[in-house]
């Protein structure tokens, strides 16, 4: 295909010389083809050698005849001579063609450069116009936010109108009630003005004034049957103090009930702490940071001994309160922040389904519940037993041996030790009273003796007197006197007994001897004291005295040494009724 | 449940002496003493006028008749009948009369509250009081009868007085930081004196015995305050009913609302209704007229049964229902709707058990076990309009129009 020289028309001449060659082969195909850098320049025949005019005339003449133009050589004749004519017009009009071209060729670059400067400036103007829109769009955005920002306040501020209208609503209906209660008020006031006008009006012109009076038939008492006091200032001191001891009491209550409750609150405080300490400490393992909690718990617990110790006083302090209301807060958080664990757990596991360590704890609580139960089952049947065990007692027949014995059966070993004990006790009963009886007996021996004793220094003062003094009978006639007389002579005999006994057992009784001189009943009346024992007796029981008397009535007619045995005996005899007497007194 | 004779009364005053024998009754102008027991009648006085207000003195011997129009006060001696003692307050008018608690003196109101006379019955003396202020309740003496608080307003500020009852002295007078002062009361224990502003400002003030101020509170400002203030028996709490339709309960300790009981109209609480109805239940509510004065919008009554344990209110705006507070658990206990509005209520001295009527025919009881309702077995209609328990609480005096009736409690009263 010769692309050679070809290639510079316009596509359209190369198709139509492509197609009409195509049925011919050109000739100069290969020669083309090596000058188609050469196509600018003017080519030198290479197209037509002398050889291959006539083809080539055929040739140019048929290509010129397609680009419409007459043409240049007609096959008829032998001749090759060509119409110089035609081909100078051939060739001006192929120079025409190809200026024409040119010149299109030219418009043509010219329009290329418009068009592609039209399209820069068309791009440039799209890239401007493509920013101009990013911008227009963001601008739509932000002012489509602001739009909607305006919207959300129109809302609120129509919701804030709404408020406020009605808070203003609120407010004129107060307004108005207010008004119309101050209004009733006003012409309530204003009636009641009226009528003290009318009042006044009465009053100043009726001129009889009716008086308060009043008239009662007789007064009556107090209530509490008081009288009245004045006015004074004591009573007005007693009232105050009367008001400010009611206010005290009642203050005292008060602060008595508080207290209660303080101590009660306290102690449930305490309480709790103890019992949430206990639980977190017991539920140690389970926790898996539980060092640091180890520390605190153990802290806890040395702070709790310590506190139990401190007692109550202390927990009056404001710091002991704070302190205890704060431990508290704490186990309370802990116990809380554990109890959301443990639920944490429990879902986990339901939702995991991991057995391992849940199961365990929940097999363990099932266990734990197991076991309770049979505990319970246990204490049930047991308490049953018992139940039944207490009806057969109860319900069994009333069998009066058996019953008595029954009755007795759970006293029997307390009996035995009672009457064991009884007897033991007997026994040294009786030891006291022989005792005592001994004790008694060694008594009126003692006070026979010292009767004697005494009997025997009487006589042998009575002696010396008699022997000293020449009014020996003076006293006898004394004797035969009264009772008292006779009270005389009997101590003078007990006082005749003395100083026998007074040989019998030197004794240190001298106190008689300085006072011998007067030997009339004064003197034997002075011994009365020295004989203590018989005037008592003898002032007691007088009727005794009386037997007494008359029993040894009949023995004063006898000697005084007869007498004095005979006193000895009855003295004996008398004394032992007198000791008789005496211990019966005791 | 037994029901005596209808007898005749006027004027709602019907009252049983303190130590409980006596009964009381102003039938016009005479007054009828008859025993409670037998209902006999044991004494009758003639007054001079129409009867006002009656009153027993506080050991059961005397009994004051008092005649506002013509200021007249009468006294009658169980005792002797023939003695008669009248107190005649002349020009000066007279507005109330009431006893002093050593039931030797009385004080009279005077018309436009321009003073209160005291008279002694035993030595015929006068003592008067300026200054008395004209509100809801000016006067209260303490539950032992030592201390009588008395409201007084000069110069347009508000004082309270405090005397002694032996003698009338003067024992404290301060101000109190009130707008426009409309009650006082003492705790039981006679230590605190409650003081509250009317309706128009929210305020409690309590004093102590010594006239210091121990607290104020105020729930709320602007709107509409204070309906009624009550203590419990024990003096441990304070509840004000408030036109709010709440109940706010102040401990006394710290003088702090430490309970606050809304009347709601819906109820959802299972276990407090009377007709056995399922929650959620729906209370009728009447919207007061706004323009009004005073409008019937409110806690207006409370009342502490005797053991403290439950607060009985009845809030205006829903006048058919009386609700029950458990004072332990600060809840709702019991919620007791009628076929009309609640006239009265009381709980009985003795026991939780609160008796209520509605102006028909019928009384109604009810306990924490349970609640019954009783026709009065009375020809002609008996209008049940108040009640009033007698202090052994075995027995209910109902009141008509001018008609009254016993009602006498078998002791075991509860069934469903």
């Amino acid at each position: 295909m010769p692309e050679s020289s070809l290639d510079i028309f316009p596509p359209k001449v190369k198709d139509i010389c492509s197609s009409s060659i195509e049925c011919r082969p050109s000739p100069l195909r290969q020669s083309s083809q090596s000058s188609l850098p050469l196509h600018r320049n003017y080519m030198l025949s290479t197209f037509c050698t002398e050889k291959n005019v006539q083809e080539c005339l055929s040739h140019i003449s048929q290509e010129v005849s397609s680009l419409g133009l007459p043409p240049v050589w007609m096959e008829s004749g032998g001749s090759s001579e060509m119409n110089v004519v035609a081909v100078l017009n051939c060739i001006y009009d192929l120079i025409q063609l190809h200026r024409r071209g040119l010149r299109t060729l030219e418009n043509m670059e010219v329009e290329q450069l418009k068009s592609s400067s039209n399209l820069d400036y068309l791009q440039l103007t799209s890239t401007q116009l493509k920013e101009q829109l990013e911008l227009s769009k963001r601008e739509n955005t932000g002012l489509l936010e602001r739009e909607r920002q305006l919207q959300l306040k129109v809302k609120s501020l129509q919701n804030c109108l709404k408020n406020e209208k009605e808070e203003v609503q609120k407010l004129q209906n107060i307004i108005a009630s207010r008004a119309s209660q101050y209004n009733h008020e006003m012409k309530r006031k204003e009636r009641e003005f009226n009528k003290l006008r009318e009042r006044l009006n009465q009053l100043l012109v009726d001129k009889k004034e009716k008086k308060q009076a009043i008239d009662v038939l007789n007064n009556i008492g107090r209530a509490d049957g008081k009288r009245s006091l004045w006015k004074t200032e004591k009573t007005e001191a007693k009232h105050e103090g009367e008001m400010y001891k009611t206010l005290l009491s009642d203050y005292d209550i008060r602060q008595r009930e508080l207290l209660l409750e303080n101590a009660e609150l306290k102690k449930v405080l305490q309480q709790m702490k103890k019992d949430m300490v206990s639980i977190l400490s017991s539920k140690k393992p389970t926790l898996k940071d539980d060092q640091h909690q180890d520390d605190d718990i153990q802290a806890d617990l040395e702070e709790e001994v310590f506190d139990s110790s401190k007692e109550s006083v202390e927990l009056y302090c404001v710091h002991a309160r704070e302190k205890l209301t704060n431990s508290i807060r704490l186990q309370w958080r802990r116990l809380k922040s554990h109890v959301e664990r443990l639920d944490n757990q429990a879902s986990l596991a339901q939702i995991g389904r991991s057995k391992n360590t849940d199961a365990v704890s929940r097999e363990t609580h099932e266990e734990e519940m197991d076991r309770l139960k049979l505990e319970i089952q246990q204490c049930k049947d047991f308490i049953q037993t018992q139940h039944q065990l207490l009806q057969q007692q109860l319900s069994s027949p009333y069998d009066e041996e058996k019953a008595s014995l029954l009755s007795d059966c759970y006293m029997l070993q307390e009996k035995e030790r009672f009457r064991d004990e009884w007897k033991t006790l007997e026994e040294q009963r009786k030891i006291f009273e022989r005792e005592r009886r001994n004790f008694t007996e060694a008594a009126i021996r003692l006070s026979h003796e010292r009767k004697a004793f005494e009997d025997d220094r009487a006589t042998w003062l009575k002696h010396q007197f008699l022997n000293l003094s020449p009014f020996a009978d003076s006293n006898k006639p004394q004797m035969s006197k009264s009772k008292s007389a006779f009270l005389i002579s009997k101590t003078e005999a007990s006082a005749a007994s003395a100083p026998e006994k007074l040989i019998k057992r030197p004794s240190d009784t001298t106190s008689p001897t300085p006072r011998c001189v007067p030997l009339t009943s004064p003197s034997t009346a002075e011994l009365y004291p020295t004989l203590c024992l018989v005037p008592e007796n003898r002032s007691t029981k007088p009727k005794r005295l009386t037997e007494h008397v008359e029993e040894s009535s009949n023995f004063l007619n006898g000697n005084v040494p007869a007498q004095h045995k005979h006193w000895n005996d009855r003295e004996d005899h008398s004394s032992h009724t007198l000791t008789k007497e005496k211990t019966s007194s005791i | 449940m037994n029901f005596s004779e209808v007898f005749k009364q006027s004027n709602q005053l019907c009252k049983v002496s303190p130590d409980g024998k006596y009964l009381a009754t102003c039938v016009q102008y005479r007054l009828v003493v008859r025993d409670v027991s037998t209902l006999q009648i044991l004494q009758l006085y003639t007054c001079l006028d129409q009867i006002s207000h009656m009153d027993w003195s506080s050991d059961s011997l005397f009994i004051l008749c008092a005649m506002y129009k013509r200021g007249l006060v009468q006294v009658w001696s169980l005792e002797q009948p023939d003695w008669h003692c009248k107190i005649d307050e002349g020009s000066i008018g007279l507005v109330s009369s009431r006893w002093s608690p050593d039931g030797r003196h009385i004080l009279n109101t005077t018309e436009f509250h321009l003073r209160v006379t005291v008279w002694s019955l035993c030595t015929k003396a006068v003592s008067y009081i300026k200054y008395p202020k004209a509100c809801q309740k000016g006067i209260d003496f303490s539950r032992d009868g030592c201390y009588m608080a008395l409201a007084e307003r000069r110069d347009c500020k508000d004082y309270v007085s405090v005397f002694v009852c032996d003698d009338w002295h003067l024992l404290r007078h301060f101000e109190t930081e009130t707008q426009d002062l409309a009650g006082l009361e003492w705790s039981p224990n006679g230590c605190v004196l409650a003081v509250w502003d009317s309706c128009l400002e929210y305020k409690v003030l309590l004093y102590s015995l010594d006239g210091r101020l121990l607290s104020t509170y105020s729930a709320y400002e602007w709107s509409l305050g204070v309906k009624s203030v009550t203590w419990s028996p024990s003096s441990q709490f304070l509840a004000i009913g408030s036109y709010d339709e709440k109940v706010r309960i102040l401990n006394h300790i710290t003088w702090k609302k430490i309970a606050q009981f809304e009347h709601i109209a819906t109820i959802n609480n299972t276990k407090a209704v009377n007709e056995i109805c399922p929650p959620p239940v729906q209370v009728p509510v009447v919207k007061p007229d706004p323009d009004r004065a005073n409008p019937k919008i409110g806690v207006s009554t409370l009342a502490f049964s005797s053991d403290s344990r439950y607060l009985a209110t009845k809030n205006d705006n829903m006048a058919s229902v009386v609700w029950v507070w458990d004072m332990q658990k600060m809840s709702l206990l019991a919620v007791l709707e009628q076929t009309s509005a609640v006239r009265c209520f009381q709980w009985d001295p003795r026991r939780p058990r609160l008796a209520l009527c509605t102006g028909n025919t019928k009384l109604y009881l009810w306990s924490p076990a349970g609640c019954v309702s009783v026709q009065v077995p009375t020809e002609g209609g008996f209008q049940v309009q108040s009640l009033n328990w007698h202090c052994c609480g075995e027995t209910l005096i109902l009141l008509g129009k001018d008609q009254l009736c016993l009602c006498y409690m078998d002791t075991d009263q509860e069934d469903k």
